[in-house]
Order: C-alpha cells, then structure tokens, then sequence
C-alpha cells in the first residue's frame, strides 16, 4: 500500500509549546492564580536592621486583633534549611539574629490581606544593632565580626587550585597582562513574584503546598525537615511558573513561611510577595571582584591564567561553594588551557543572600577573562577570532580538571558569527563611535554529581498508556517557561512515530510524578529527556510485541510506524489503538520507565576540594559579536545588534532554541548595560524594575541566531544545553565593542553612561598627559 | 466604601458592589474571577497587568475600578473565541512570543490595542506600543516577530 501511514518525526522540529494556548488565554493558572476559598492571607514582617540580635518579639497586639488566626516567629521553628547539605545555616523566619534588612522575622495569617498588614504593624520587634558589613572587603577585614559561627572571618570557604605549571607558563609567555574587573549585583527579575498557597488538613495532618518553584523536590525535603513531617505527608505541586533564571533553584523563605502559618491556622494559607520583596528574597548574580592575568604568545596562544575572586554572598551560604567553585572550574573547558592558578574566596555580608543565577558562576570570570584576552589581542596586533582559534580544544577529550568534552562546536560558531557579521570586511573601517567586539562562552548540561548525592538515576520519566491510547509522560521536571513539558513530549512523540497530539504531559506533582531534582544547571532536555527517551523504548517494545502475537508474526520483524505496526512491507498492519489493545489484554494499564544516570568519567576530578563541581555529560558552545554606536557626548550605548552561534548539539526545537539564546543574550545585555541591585546602608534601594533598570524592548536589539549542531555521542538525539551558555559572553562582546568604537575599555558592569563618562575622560586626561610629556 | 459600578466586561454588562479604593485588577481577578490579567510589580512598572479600557492599553494595576465605570474593560480572556485562537494569539503561539507566560496576558493586550490603532505598525512603532510592558524571557525578538506576523499584509 503506497499510502501507508509515516510515522511523525517531531524531533528537529520547530514545534511551538503545547502549554501555549493556555498561556495565551489566561487559562494557565500560576500560584497567585489558584482558585482556594477562604484562603488567609499570609504577610510577612521583615528586619529593619542590617545585622542584630534580636532581643525580643513581641506579638501579642497583633495576636488579639479581630481577623489574625496565626503569627509565627523563629520560635516556631528552630531547623534550619539550605540547598547543600553542608552549608545549611538559614532559619525559616530569624532567631536570635538577623543578618540583612528584610530577613522575615515573623508572619501572619489573617482574614485578609488588610488586617494581615495591619496585624504586621502591631508586632513589636525590639533589635540590638550590630556591626553590619555591607561590601566583601568589610566583612573579611581582621577586626570584623563574624555574621555565622561556623565561618570564621566571614569567609564562606575559599577555593583554591593550581593546576599545570603556572609559572612556566607565564614565564615562556610573550606578553603576560593583569587587569581587575568588577561586576555589580543583579537578580532575576522574573516578571512572577514568589509565591505559596499551603493547606494544612488538621484532621489528616497533610499539607499540600503549591508554589512558585524551579525545584519542587528540593521545597519537599526543606518542607518535611522544617516543619518535622514525615515526606510521605507532604504534597507538592509546581503550577505555572512565571519564570526563574535561578530566583527559585532553592527552597525559599515564602514557602516554608506559608506553610508554617498553614499549619498554625489549621488550614489554607497563600502568601503572594510584592516585587520589592521578591527582590529582596533575591538568590541573584554575587557582586564580584576579579583579577585575571593571562599570559600569552605571540601567535595568540594562552600559556597560562591566574584569577582571583571575591564574591559578596549575603548573609546565608545558600548556593555559595558551588557558585565560587563554577567559576574557578569554569577557566577551563572553553579553551585549550592547562596551566590555571584560581583562588575564590566567598564573603558573608549583611545583604540578601545571592543564589545561582542563569550562568552560574560563570558569566562575571567569563567577562573579564574575554575582556582581557581582546586587550592583549589588540596589544600584539592579533584579530580576536585568531586568538580563539589558537587556543581551541579538540573533542572528545578532557581538560587539565577532567572535565569531560565530548563534542565542540565552537569553530563552527566562530565561523558563522566571523561571517554573518562582516567581521573581516568592517573591523577597523566603521565610522567613529562605531564598533564591534566578540566573545565565547559554554556552559554545562547540568551536574554530573548532584548538590543532594543519593545513588539514585539523575532523572526517571514514567509513561502510562491506557485504554484510550493516550501516552501520559508524568515527570518530576518542572516546566518554568523553558518548554522542557513540550521537549520531553517531543521526545516521547519521536521515539513511538507518534503525532506529539497522543501524548499528555503531567509534571511536578509529588503525589504522582518520579522525583526530580529540578530545573537548573540546564539540566532537563539532556538528562530526562534522556530518561523519556528509554521509557518511550521500552513502552515501543511492549506494542512491537503485542502486535507480533496479533500479526503471527516475530517481534524482531514487527515495524513501527506510529499509528501502524506491520510484519512486512506488503503488510496493511494494524493500526495503533488495535495494537493498544492487545497490549493491555494480558496485562491492563501499562506503566514503562525510563531512567538516565551520568557516566563517571563526567563527574570531573580529584586534583582539588571540590573539583566535581563543573563536570558534566555536555559542554554548550557559543560565540557572539555585538556591534554597538557610541555617543561620545553622552557616553550612551546603543546596541544595534547581535550575532550569535551556539552549538547545542542538536536542536531538538529549533525554535525554542532560537528563543532560549535570545533570552540568554538579551539577560546579558541588561547585566553589561544596566542592571544592578543598590543598597544605602544595607537598605535596597533599587528594589523595582525602574531603579533596577530592566531594559524594554525599546532599547533591545534584533539578535540573529545560528545554532551550530556538534551532535553530542551522549546527548538525547544529540542534543547538549540551550538556555544559558550564550548569556556570558554578551558581556565581554559588548566591552571589546566599546572599546573598539572609542578606544576606551570599561572594566566595570554594567557599562552605564556614567561608567562609560568617567573612562573617557580618563582616557582623555592620558592622552593629553602623554602628549605633553611627547611636546617636551 | 462600596458603592455600584456599573462596567462592560469581555462584551457582559456588570453590576457589581465595588469598595471605591478597589484597582481594576483586583476588580478582574477577585470579583469577577478573571485571572488571566496578572500582576507582576508593585504599580506601574511592567505593563503584566495591561488590558483595554474602551479600545485602548491601560495597566490595570494603575486604574481604579470605580474610574472605570461605564467603560468596556477587554481582558485576555475576550481575545480568543472559546478556545480558538485569535489571529494575534495565534502568531505569539507560533513564534515563541511566549515563554513563561506572565508577561504574556498584559504583552498581547498591549498589542492587541496597537493594532486596533494601527493595524500595519512598522517596527519602531511596535516598540513604542510595547515600550511599557516588560518580558525577562523572550528578549523581545520573537514578540516582535509575532506582532508582525499578526499585522495587515
């Protein structure tokens, strides 16, 4: 029959997201969204001081106003949480000390919003001030206090590594150069604030919490050991999730808050934070200075590096280690370096604690170092594409700090974005106030050991198929925008020839989804999307068989065509809910599982404390040029466009990809050009999106995307990560671009008016000091 | 104080006991159960909350319900028919114009009250139309896109 069915082929499709229609109505339902009668309103008080002990609380004013069911305060709850298990120093609400303005202290939950603020004004919270310490340097100084008894001199933990030989190496150098950087705050700005609904069912002793989470297993674990239940007693669901970059890659203050005052009213409780709050919940980019130095021949080789890094990480550890280790790993993997000497020290400070932001750990190092290298390029007379392509590693292989590469497309993104740009043709002959400037990046497809190590596979996907031949995909991976709902669904779809029409995705709901770590570190599309790929395969094998005993036929010359399974060409076969069928006869429901685990020549070396952070199955790869006109009056930057390349490895969705690099790039820009959390005395003073400086889309650029197919041997069809690698190297793009329309090098983010003033008119007073020392 | 506003809503003519000091948004989201039109700041500053009050963009977090008596107030849940997508709808659905999603509700109202105005907007005018509404996802390219693609021939 030549009219035989095709089995769908989704994979390498632009496919739009199948939550879309949903989010396009209104239909889709976020936290703040969830329908719950009699809901109380939970607000939280928060420290007006920067660092305290904290003397006394004293709520009974508010206790007996008509309306207010339950206050909390730290002494409901003496457990502390955190993301690692060996940095956990957080208190759901404070006790005893507050270490930055904002940090709740107590809670209420009342009828309504109004009295609930209203409760929040009659609690007396006396405070005994302490030396607070606003900026790194002052909290490590000698005579500082220590904000955490377990850190001495308010060093979260330095991270050391010497790695190859050098001194050899900036000895054999032909130019060895040093500059420092710095890099101010920034945070996620997700447009969704935080956001909980608990219910406490007093009769059951259950809670149910809903909340506006990337890591719905991680809120689980925080929420059984803060509130001392049994995990088998709590349920979590991720609804809609407005967004992430990181905000919400640990378990929060708002949900353990929420369901704390759940449980104390004995029934629903929803707290929606404002945007000054979300902002100060912060978890974003550390503040951070930076030495580089590099070393470098002739002919644009790197000889060898040293970086020094100071990060202000707030007043709790949170992601801390791991964020101060990613950007020592980090050095390597993108280039053909050996020699590396890191040193990252971690401070505590009394401000909001950071977290791990898009780019973790990477994108401040990776601006400066490719700021430095365009420097030196320029110094020695080399194109910045020469000293790229010098310095290129061949795959597979692994780095000085075993970090494992499997496929590298990054000559293929220099390529392109060389091309595309112009690059050859318009360096050097664009009018004044005009320049280009390029820079590469990569980043990892998730961890190859996860911050909670348990044995257990990275991912597991369930997929249930039933008598209605719909292929239910029930997975722990939460979809916070990023399509991983529509990729895995892709996945599945591609594997069973099926149209992506049969398959239903149920995520991140604890009562009936296999557990997952959850959305960060790009970890989704390679890790479940391998786990859905092996249970698509083993639920194929169930039909293939079933319908070799209805075609009296063998299993092994069954063909699967998704909505036909036949025995031979000439076969019409049997169409797909008939092959459903005689599946489920003997055995009913089927369930099929798939898992995926990381390789351990992935989880990166030995050679240092803490050398795992950085290992994974898959490097992304991207290169970039921005050219930007310069207004020499008023120092303002324009950005009129992006190219960028990024090797994927496989674009399973084209268009999702297209749209997770522009994302990343565009969050580049706001870091170089704008961005950037102030405080006065510790107090937030650009805690909203106008101070902040979020750019619109009237200052944002077209950005032109090539995505570049390295095929990784390891990842789902090939595919490697997509959401985050192209972000680090806007920053140091748009700094060589600067500095190639004006001739003056910026070394602080974001590249403001006032920044960008002040180094012209240093530059400027140079060039009149130098011409007078050549005059006499 | 409540007092009654009467108000046109997706096309339904309301009567509704409304406390004067009540925005709009909370008029859509607590009283008539539209929560489609969302809030993502504290007043002003990202256009989430944006829907049309008589034809024309207005963020509702910014609006008084009781100003707005006698108007027709579209929300996001006015755009499609049922459940079938609106020519605009469907061109953020097909170009990624949406990724997350929050931004979205207010973003789409925002273009929709353009191209009322001006169904053929070049790109500098879809720009300045979408100037107060913010998205952290997309970085604007494919909003821009879709807009196009939902524009007059």
């Amino acid at each position: 029959m030549s009219d035989i069915v095709q089995p769908s082929h989704p994979i390498g499709q632009r496919v739009p997201m199948i939550d879309g229609p949903d989010k396009l109505t209104g239909r889709a339902r976020y936290t703040a969204d969830l329908p719950a009668i009699g809901a109380l309103s939970g607000k939280i008080l928060r420290s007006t001081a920067g660092h305290a002990e904290i003397v006394s609380i004293d709520t009974s004013a508010a206790k007996s106003m008509p309306g207010v069911i339950a206050i909390v305060t730290g002494d409901d709850c003496d457990k502390t949480y955190g993301v690692l298990p060996v940095a956990m120093n957080e208190y759901p609400l404070a006790r005893e000390r507050v270490r930055y303005r904002g940090e709740p202290v107590a809670a209420v939950a009342a009828v309504d919003d109004a009295t609930a603020l209203a409760a929040l004004t009659r609690i007396k919270v006396t405070y005994r001030e302490l030396p607070a310490y606003y900026t790194a340097q002052e909290a490590i100084a000698a005579d500082a206090i220590a904000l955490h008894e377990k850190r001495p001199g308010n060093v979260e933990r330095q991270t050391e590594f010497d790695l190859g030989e050098v001194d050899a190496g900036f000895a054999e150098a032909d130019l060895v150069r040093e500059d420092t950087y710095h890099c101010a705050e920034i945070c996620q700005v997700q447009i969704e604030t935080h956001a909980a609904l608990a219910d406490y069912d007093v009769e059951r002793d259950q809670l149910t919490v809903h909340c506006s989470t990337q890591v719905p297993f991680y809120v689980h674990l925080m929420l059984s050991r803060c509130l001392d239940m049994p995990k088998g007693r709590i349920h979590v669901v991720k609804p809609h999730v407005g967004g992430g970059f990181g905000c919400r890659t640990e378990t929060l203050n708002v949900e353990l808050i929420c369901a704390m005052l759940a449980r104390k009213a004995g029934g629903a409780v929803r707290i929606v934070l404002t945007r000054e709050e979300t902002f100060i919940t912060h978890r974003g980019r550390p503040e951070t200075h930076i030495r580089m130095k590099v070393g470098l021949k002739k002919d644009g080789r790197i000889t060898a590096v040293e970086c020094e890094s100071l990060q202000r990480g707030g007043g709790y550890s949170g992601y801390g280690i791991v964020t101060n280790l990613y950007s020592g790993s980090l050095l390597y993997a993108l280039y053909d370096i050996k020699s590396v000497r890191y040193t990252g020290t971690r401070a505590l400070t009394n401000t909001p604690p950071c977290g791990a932001m898009r780019g973790h750990g990477t994108v401040n190092i990776r601006f400066a170092f490719e700021a430095l290298l365009d420097t030196m390029a320029s110094e020695l007379g080399l194109d910045p594409f020469a000293v790229r392509r010098a310095n290129l590693l061949k795959a597979p292989t692994f780095t000085e700090n075993d970090l494992m590469v499997k496929s590298y497309g990054l000559p293929e993104c220099l390529d392109w974005v060389e091309e595309a740009s112009g690059w050859q043709k318009r360096k050097g002959t664009l009018p004044p106030g005009r320049g280009l400037g390029m820079a590469c990046s990569h980043y990892v497809s998730g961890a190859s050991k996860p911050v909670h190590w348990t044995g257990e596979p990275h991912a597991v996907v369930n997929l249930k198929l039933d008598f209605d031949g719909a292929i239910v995909l029930l997975t722990g991976a939460a979809e916070i925008g990023q399509g991983s709902s529509t990729v895995l669904a892709q996945c599945v779809a591609e594997v069973m020839g099926l149209d992506m029409s049969r398959i239903r995705v149920v995520a991140s709901d604890s009562r009936v989804t296999p557990k997952d770590n959850g959305s960060y570190s790009s970890r989704v599309t390679f890790m479940v999307g391998n786990a859905a790929i092996e249970a698509a395969e083993n639920l194929k094998q169930i039909m293939v068989e079933a319908a070799a005993k209805k075609l009296d036929a063998q299993p092994q010359d069954i063909e699967c065509l998704g909505e036909v399974y036949r025995a031979a060409s000439q076969d019409r076969g049997i169409d797909y809910e008939a092959v459903v069928s005689a599946a489920l006869e003997d055995t009913g429901t089927i369930t099929t599982k798939g898992t995926f685990s990381t390789i351990p020549e992935s989880h990166g070396g030995k050679k240092y404390r803490g050398a795992a952070i950085g290992g994974t199955m898959g490097f992304s790869y991207a290169a970039q040029v921005v050219e930007v006109t310069v207004d020499p009056d008023t120092a303002d930057i324009k950005i009129e466009k992006v190219w960028v390349a990024h090797d994927c490895g496989y674009a399973l969705n084209p268009l999702t990809v297209e749209g997770q690099v522009q994302g990343s790039v565009w969050m580049g820009m706001g870091q170089a050009m704008s961005e950037e959390t102030r405080f006065h005395n510790g107090m937030p003073i650009a805690a909203n999106m106008l101070d902040y400086r979020v750019p619109t889309i009237v200052e944002s650029p077209d950005i032109e995307v090539k995505i570049v197919e390295s095929v990784d041997p390891n990842g789902p069809f090939g595919a490697k990560e997509a959401g985050e690698g192209s972000l680090s190297g806007f920053p140091g793009a748009v700094a060589n671009a600067v500095a190639d329309a004006l001739g003056v090098r910026v070394t602080e983010l974001p590249i403001t008016p006032d920044r960008l003033m002040a180094a012209i008119e240093a530059y400027e007073k140079e060039q009149r000091v130098r011409q007078t020392a050549g005059a006499a | 104080m409540k007092l009654i506003l009467s108000i046109t809503v997706n096309g339904t003519a309301r009567q509704d006991a409304v406390a004067d000091n009540m925005l709009l948004i909370d008029y859509l989201r607590d009283i008539v159960g539209l929560t489609g039109t969302k809030m993502g700041c504290d007043g002003g500053e990202c256009g989430a909350c944006t829907v049309l009050v008589d034809g024309k963009p207005r963020h509702s977090c910014l609006a008084l319900a009781q100003a707005c008596g006698s108007t027709h107030v579209e929300s996001i849940e006015a755009l499609a028919d049922h459940s079938r997508l609106s020519r605009l709808q469907a061109a953020f659905h097909e170009k990624l114009g949406a990724q997350c999603g929050i931004c979205t509700p207010g973003m789409v109202m925002a273009a929709e009250g353009l191209l009322r105005h001006n169904p053929s907007p070049s790109e500098e005018e879809i720009r300045e139309g979408l100037g107060a509404n913010i998205c952290r996802c997309t970085g604007y390219v494919k909003i821009i896109e879709a807009v196009q693609a939902a524009s007059a021939p």
